[in-house]
């Protein structure tokens, strides 16, 4: 059993990141953004497991769990402001929320 | 054990794609479901079965639960569809495509000139290890997590409770104030 | 002698008084007040004039007060009376006086005659101070004080607004003179170490040797000024639209008087002009240069002022080049000659002009003489001694000896740019004599003229007539013991009888010929320079070769186009590029912000990508 090159997993993990913020960049609705960001969120997750187990060492797993922790916090306060969009505009374009440009 | 990894990277990659490039939200959800189960078996393939237990518990689990919660709640009908289809021009998506690709390369190249070589046997390590670690010396940090929680628990509920139905754009700036205090 | 600075003092009471009364005295006492203190200052100068020659004194000099003191810098209000200054402040008080009695007929019915006799009372004694002054600081101040009264009198008319005009070009091109003189003062002051004219004209030859730099650099300074001042190429051009002012003005102050203060000026350094024989020959040729121009520019006028306007000109060209050949002497003779014959021609224009009712262009005058005998007479002495009309007239004496001192110093050249150009004054002379009181009278204002009546009218003309005759030239200025003697003085040879009669001819040539053209020949010239390349000819004479018309083209416009860029603060622009840039910036960064959370994300991105990028390709 010759296992998985490290450069593996950080590709893949790079690919999600990669796709996550071409997600995050293009969609106007709120949701997919979120989802967008939960995607980034994860690809940084699976990077701290890859350098975690090639490394044999448990602190990747401790910081996967501080990633989850974020995901969730980001989670919640992110779908409150969804929530408070959807009620104050009617809509889930995020940028009709640009009263504070310049 | 490679043949999982890359399997379920595959998956992982190819229902990624497909969360950003959909336009139902329900469908959307689901796919993103996929990806991160995809992943999770990506963390056992690799050796973290507790991580990958935790993804699917907390991730696929709560955190999906919740978008999917908001997305019902909300009722995004068929319009939402049609205006996410037209909002998905080639016009629009082609720039974020190219910058993510760029990013994506130069990621690449990275991992390429960077010293590599080191191996993922698929040793597993245990939830004991980590636990060990986390209630030891990371004890702080698991304090520090928990008050981040408890932060965004306090912001979610503030921000997410609908004022008076009268709180149009108009009067937003005079109820913050008046939540606020 | 004590009584010397009566001489200024009472012009200077004179316009204090008149400047004072603020238009409470009448048009009568104001004329009374002007006149009787030039005319007192005249009885001065005659009496310390007898007394000074009397006693046989090279120069007496007389410290008043110490103007200031700054460290060895200490000018004094200190006066000089020797041959030079006597004879100036003879010209000065004496001519003054006649032009001012003048004047009180001239102006009789004019607007505002106590501004004007305080004017002139001022010019009197500016003048005096110029010409008295033991150090070049207080000659300046007189400089510079003849150049306001100057300004203050040519736009004396001033609700024309041509005569304005006319003042400030007379100003401006008169103070860049000024500003020649001034730095040749301070380059003066450092070299030698004092501004007292005895003390550099004593030190100059010690600190400088002969064609020395600074020699050189402080003539050519002083010349500068002498020849914006003196109306010489090529800071001539103001005098003929000086003309503007009052005719008793033009007899002052731009024929006897001011404009020969260039000449003086040199005169006065001519030991600072010795040691830079470069220089001074350059006054020499400037000024028959300039007596050639203005002499073709004279033959081209219709105006009569403007005729002896360039006659002027001419004639102070005459007297920079005695000057320019060494010849001091010849040129201060020359200056009083035409002090006395200029002021006669000026005095009878006055006399013609106000006889028709300020009608002074030829071609609307003529025939005049039979209506105006006293001004004919004025006309016919005064053009003759300009004319240099052989043996009788004060003009023959004093440019004869001009012409023989250029020609004994070598500068044959010189001489014969004065031979023609004697010929050009008899034909010019001629001309305007002939236009403005033989012929048909052209217009009503002739026809109408009214003769001048009275012992002010007549009694300034006749004894200027007088004076301009072979009677003025033997006056003799008792310039001996101040300038150094001329390269012909002594000598009499042959050469100077033959140069004598040659210059004799020329003149009479002149004149013959200018009787014939003009007297029966007038109809075909008018016709004559109408037309092809005698038009054009005549077009170049008439606008003084140009030289206006360039110097707007070269000067004026170039310098309004300068003024018209910078009214728009061009500095200023410079300096609010920095603000425009940071507004632009401001603008720049202010469209970044524009609410769109995916533009920030994308711009974040895209930051990101860059540094990595960097790590790679440097890595």
């Amino acid at each position: 059993m010759s296992g998985v090159p490290m450069e593996h997993g950080l590709v893949l993990a790079s690919i999600l990141f990669a796709l996550g913020i071409a997600g995050l960049i293009c969609r106007r609705n709120m949701v997919f953004v979120l989802m967008s960001l939960e995607i980034m969120l994860n690809a940084a997750a699976l990077a701290f497991i890859v350098g975690g187990t090639a490394w044999g060492q448990p602190e990747g797993q401790a910081m996967f769990l501080l990633v989850i922790t974020l995901a969730a916090a980001e989670a919640s306060v992110g779908l409150a402001l969804l929530i408070q969009l959807h009620h104050r505009y009617k809509t889930l374009d995020v940028d009709a929320a640009n009263r504070m440009h310049g | 054990m490679e043949i999982a990894f890359y399997l379920s990277g595959l998956v992982a990659v190819l229902a990624t794609l497909g969360v950003i490039t959909n336009t139902n939200p329900v469908h959307a959800l689901l796919y993103l479901i996929v990806s991160l189960i995809a992943v999770a078996l990506v963390f056992c393939a690799l050796g973290a079965p507790f991580a990958g237990a935790l993804e699917v518990i907390v991730y696929a689990g709560a955190i999906m639960v919740l978008f999917v919660f908001v997305v019902m709640m909300l009722n995004l009908s068929d319009t939402v569809e049609a205006q996410e289809r037209a909002w998905l021009k080639p016009r629009i998506w082609l720039g974020p495509s190219v910058l993510s690709g760029v990013l994506l390369l130069t990621l690449i190249a990275i991992l390429w000139l960077g010293d590599g070589g080191r191996v993922i046997e698929g040793e597993t390590l245990t939830a004991k290890a980590v636990g060990s670690i986390l209630f030891g010396p990371w004890l702080l940090v698991v304090e520090l997590a928990a008050m981040l929680l408890l932060a965004a628990l306090v912001t979610a509920s503030h921000v997410g409770r609908l004022s008076s139905p009268a709180g149009s754009a108009g009067r937003r700036e005079p109820d913050a104030r008046k939540e606020a205090s | 002698m004590s009584l010397l600075p009566l001489t200024f003092l009472l012009p200077l009471a004179g316009t204090l008084v008149l400047a004072l009364s603020r238009g409470r005295l009448g048009p009568r006492s104001s004329a009374v007040v002007g006149v009787v203190s030039v005319g007192l200052a005249a009885l001065v100068t005659a009496w310390i004039g007898w007394h000074f020659v009397d006693s046989g004194v090279g120069g007496v000099d007389m410290t008043l007060w110490t103007w200031l003191s700054v460290g060895d810098f200490r000018p004094t209000i200190g006066l000089r009376l020797d041959g030079l200054s006597l004879t100036m402040i003879g010209i000065i008080t004496g001519v003054g006086f006649l032009i001012h009695l003048f004047a009180a007929w001239y102006m009789q019915g004019e607007a505002g005659v106590t501004r004007f006799f305080a004017f002139m009372n001022l010019f009197v004694f500016s003048m005096l101070l110029l010409v008295l002054g033991d150090n070049m600081l207080l000659l300046f101040l007189g400089w510079e004080g003849v150049g306001l009264c100057s300004y203050l009198l040519i736009g004396y008319y001033y609700w024309t607004e041509a005569n304005g005009w006319a003042a400030f070009k007379a100003f401006i091109v008169t103070r860049l003179g000024d500003v020649f003189l001034a730095i040749g003062l301070f380059l003066m002051f450092r070299e030698l170490g004092t501004l007292n004219i005895a003390e550099i004209l004593q030190r100059a030859p010690e600190v400088w040797a002969e064609g020395a730099w600074q020699a050189q650099l402080a003539a050519l300074l002083i010349l500068g000024g002498a020849l914006g001042k003196s109306a010489q190429l090529p800071l001539h051009t103001w005098l003929a639209d000086a003309m503007a002012g009052p005719t008793p003005v033009s007899a002052l102050i731009h024929a006897a008087t001011m404009v020969t203060a260039g000449v003086y000026l040199i005169a006065r350094l001519h030991g600072v002009f010795e040691l830079a024989p470069g220089v001074l020959y350059l006054v020499g040729l400037i000024g028959a240069v300039t007596l050639l121009l203005a002499g073709f520019a004279a033959l081209a006028q219709t105006d009569i002022k403007r005729v002896l306007a360039y006659s002027t000109m001419s004639q102070i060209g005459y007297m920079f080049l005695a000057l320019g050949v060494g010849a001091y002497d010849a040129a201060i003779f020359h200056l009083m000659m035409h002090g006395f014959f200029k002021a006669l021609l000026f005095l009878s224009a006055g006399a013609v002009i106000v006889s028709c009712h300020h009608e002074q262009d030829m071609r609307r005058l003529g025939g005049l003489w039979r209506r105006l005998p006293l001004a004919y007479a004025g006309f016919v002495v005064g053009g003759a001694a300009l004319a240099a009309l052989p043996l009788v007239t004060a003009g023959f004496y004093s440019k004869d000896e001009i012409l023989w001192e250029a020609l004994a110093a070598g500068h044959g050249g010189l001489m014969l740019a004065g031979l023609i150009g004697a010929f050009l004054t008899s034909l010019y002379t001629l001309r305007l004599i002939i236009g403005t009181f033989h012929g048909e009278m052209k217009s009503d204002n002739a026809r109408h003229a009214e003769p001048g009546r009275g012992l002010v009218h007549g009694l300034p003309l006749v004894v200027l007539a007088v004076l301009s005759t072979f009677l003025g030239a033997w006056i003799h200025p008792p310039l001996e013991a101040v300038l150094p003697t001329s390269p012909g003085a002594g000598v009499h040879g042959a050469g100077h009888t033959v140069l004598g009669i040659v210059a004799a001819a020329t003149s009479l040539v002149g004149l013959g010929l200018g009787a014939w053209l003009f007297l029966t020949r007038w109809r075909w010239l008018s016709e004559r320079v109408s037309t092809g390349w005698a038009a054009r000819l005549w077009w170049l004479w008439h606008n003084a070769w140009g030289f206006d018309i360039a110097y707007d083209r070269l000067l004026v416009r170039p310098y309004r186009g300068l003024v018209r860029l910078l009214e728009s603060d061009l500095i200023d622009r410079l300096l609010l590029l920095a603000a425009w840039l940071a507004w632009g910036l401001h603008r720049g960064l202010s469209l970044t912000q524009s609410g769109k959370m995916r533009y920030y994300a994308a711009t974040m991105a895209a930051g990101v990508t860059l540094v990595l990028l960097v790590l790679v390709v440097s890595g």
